[in-house]
């Protein structure tokens, strides 16, 4: 057990050295979220305390799985994927190592928001332990996820067309940008069985004190679920991506 | 203690695709033993490899690596072998060194112990040099030799090599099969796969030949050299003239034929040092220069498809 988490470190540590620096996950992962965010601030209305939460968590979610799509989407493409599946390895230790990369760029994504967020707006969280608890399970819910969707792309040309196209209805439709109450009623259900809504809910909620849709206690349940099953899915797509 | 590396029985290969390309091959390979994998582009050799150290999945049949089930105890086997697959596929960014790192410390391989074998095995292969050169900066060859470095850090038992030398110029080619017969001597069991017949035959104790994904035949390559006779070819030119092929034939011990190519001659020949010597004391003899004089391999996938040809004659 702690073998199999030590080959995972060994994977993360291995994978940010090769890949933050491509423009992949700069550009999509750690600049768009922030200039977005920025954007709002200058546009009329700003960066409100309400809007805050939803910037980190779109900024852990776009930082995270713009890495995995890097990193397994490219290694699956040359065969350096496979070299992982040479070591004395578990299936679910090579998926953790894949999704822990993308959980720390998903982090260093959140950064810049934190700076905006605290220094110029001068938003204090509500709880700021349960803050760190919701952002890790965010960059990990979001991290698994960016690992089991980069199994479907083949070429890394369409890596970040394809997240994209993921990515931005789910960012629409989830109350990080757009206030629920604002949206036709019948995309509520959508918004519900949306991961990102959770994430967000549970940064939320660690921010201002607050929920706006779902309990907090499920926001926190069903982003470590999320997480997890997201992980698990993505173990057996390694399984299963052997020939 | 068994005596077997590798036991293979039945072992069977179907592709989601419905290709058959491994049609059920038994074969053992001892322990300290090389053993060659001898076949043509498409006879099955790379799923054959994949399937012996876990990186495919078993059709049917059954896989033993000293002792363990492959499919049942895959990790265990894992960290008994290493493997160097068909494709140079280290991580590009990251240095030879770190490579080797990474690659010792995911099998389990710990600290000091780890950075003593990266430095050790770099050493092996003459490397120390590219040590913190980024593994894309490296040539072909280069990269080729860093893939099979890093199968080595945790010194496993068996080692697995898909066509290891493809890419390869001559001299690092024999420069590799010189690496590979120290690495032999020092107790690790070799596994390789080429479709180089002088490959085959130069380095292993035993060869098999695949073909359509089956086994045409195992033996020594002393064996196998007697039931198929592989010959080589000499180059030659005289100046100021070349003589008649006949003639040359004739006087030189270890020839079998001699044929006219684009102004040269070809001799074939069975034993390279019986005819070089016939070619040097022959010229001396007829008071004729040599411009040119070459060993060549003869082509491999032609002179393998002879043996299969001959023995679908027979
Ligand atoms: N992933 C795959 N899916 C379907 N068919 C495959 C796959 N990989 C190989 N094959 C087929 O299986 C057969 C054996 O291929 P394999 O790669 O094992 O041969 P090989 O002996 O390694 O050839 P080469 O010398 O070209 O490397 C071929 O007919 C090939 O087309
Ligand atoms: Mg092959």
């Amino acid at each position: 057990m702690i073998d199999e988490l030590e080959k995972a470190m060994y994977i993360a540590l291995k994978d940010l050295q090769e890949y933050y620096m491509k423009p992949g996950s700069i550009s999509w992962g750690i600049l768009f979220p922030f200039v977005f965010a920025l954007a709002f601030m200058f546009r009329h209305g700003g960066l409100t305390t309400w809007l805050v939460p939803g910037m980190i968590s779109l900024a852990l979610f776009f930082g995270a799985t713009s890495m995995s799509g890097m990193s397994i989407v490219f290694e699956r493409r040359i065969g350096s994927f496979e070299r992982l599946l040479l070591f004395p390895a578990s299936y679910i230790g090579i998926a953790l190592g894949k999704s822990l990369s993308s959980f720390f760029l998903g982090l260093v994504s959140a950064v810049p928001i934190f700076l905006l967020a605290y220094f110029i707006l001068h938003v204090i969280p509500a709880h700021a332990i349960l803050l760190v608890l919701a952002i890790i399970l965010a960059s990990f819910a979001s991290s698994s996820f960016g690992v089991l969707l980069s199994f479907i792309i083949k070429e890394p040309e369409q890596v970040m067309v394809i997240l994209n196209l993921v990515r931005f209805p789910m960012m629409f439709l989830s109350d990080v940008i757009i206030p629920v109450s604002l949206m036709p009623h019948y995309l509520l259900s959508i918004v519900l069985i949306q991961p990102l809504t959770y994430m967000t809910e549970a940064i939320r909620y660690a921010s201002i004190g607050s929920c706006d849709i779902v309990s907090p206690l499920a926001a926190y349940v069903v982003s470590f679920l999320i997480g997890l099953a997201f992980l698990l899915l993505a173990a057996y797509a390694i399984k299963r991506s052997r020939t | 203690m068994d005596e077997y590396a590798i036991r293979v029985e039945g072992l069977k290969k179907t592709y989601p695709s419905g290709t058959i390309a491994v049609k059920g091959i038994s074969f053992c390979v001892k322990k300290g033993e090389i053993f060659g994998f001898l076949g043509p582009n498409g006879a099955g050799k790379t799923t054959t490899v994949r399937m012996l150290v876990g990186l495919a999945e078993i059709t049917s049949g059954k896989v033993e690596i000293c002792k363990y089930d492959v499919s049942k105890n895959r990790k265990h086997v894992q960290r008994l072998i290493g493997v160097v697959p068909d494709i140079s596929n280290l991580y590009s960014e990251l240095t030879c060194y770190q490579n080797l790192l990474f690659s010792a410390k995911m099998y389990g391989v710990k600290g000091s112990i780890a950075r003593k074998n990266a430095e050790e095995i770099l050493s092996f292969f003459g490397l120390e040099r590219y040590r913190d050169m980024k593994f894309k900066a490296l040539s072909k060859g280069l990269k080729r030799r860093l893939t099979i470095a890093a199968a080595l850090v945790h010194n496993p038992r068996v080692l697995f090599l898909d066509e290891p030398t493809s890419g390869l110029d001559i001299i690092s080619r024999r420069l590799l099969w010189d690496e590979l017969i120290e690495l032999n001597k020092r107790g690790i069991t070799i596994f390789l796969t080429t479709h180089n017949i002088y490959e085959a035959f130069n380095i292993s104790h035993r060869v098999a030949v695949i073909n359509k994904g089956k086994i045409v035949v195992v033996g020594t390559p002393q064996e196998l050299g007697r039931k198929f006779s592989v010959k080589e070819v000499i180059e030659i030119g005289f100046y100021p003239y070349n003589p008649e092929p006949r003639d040359l034939l004739r006087s030189i011990k270890g020839a079998l034929d001699v044929r006219r190519s684009n102004g040269y001659l070809e001799l074939i020949i069975d034993n390279e040092v019986d005819a070089l010597e016939g070619v040097v004391s022959y010229a001396k003899h007829k008071g004729l220069g040599i411009s040119l004089l070459r060993l060549k391999e003869a082509d491999a996938e032609e002179v393998f498809l002879k043996i299969i040809g001959e023995r679908i004659d027979r």
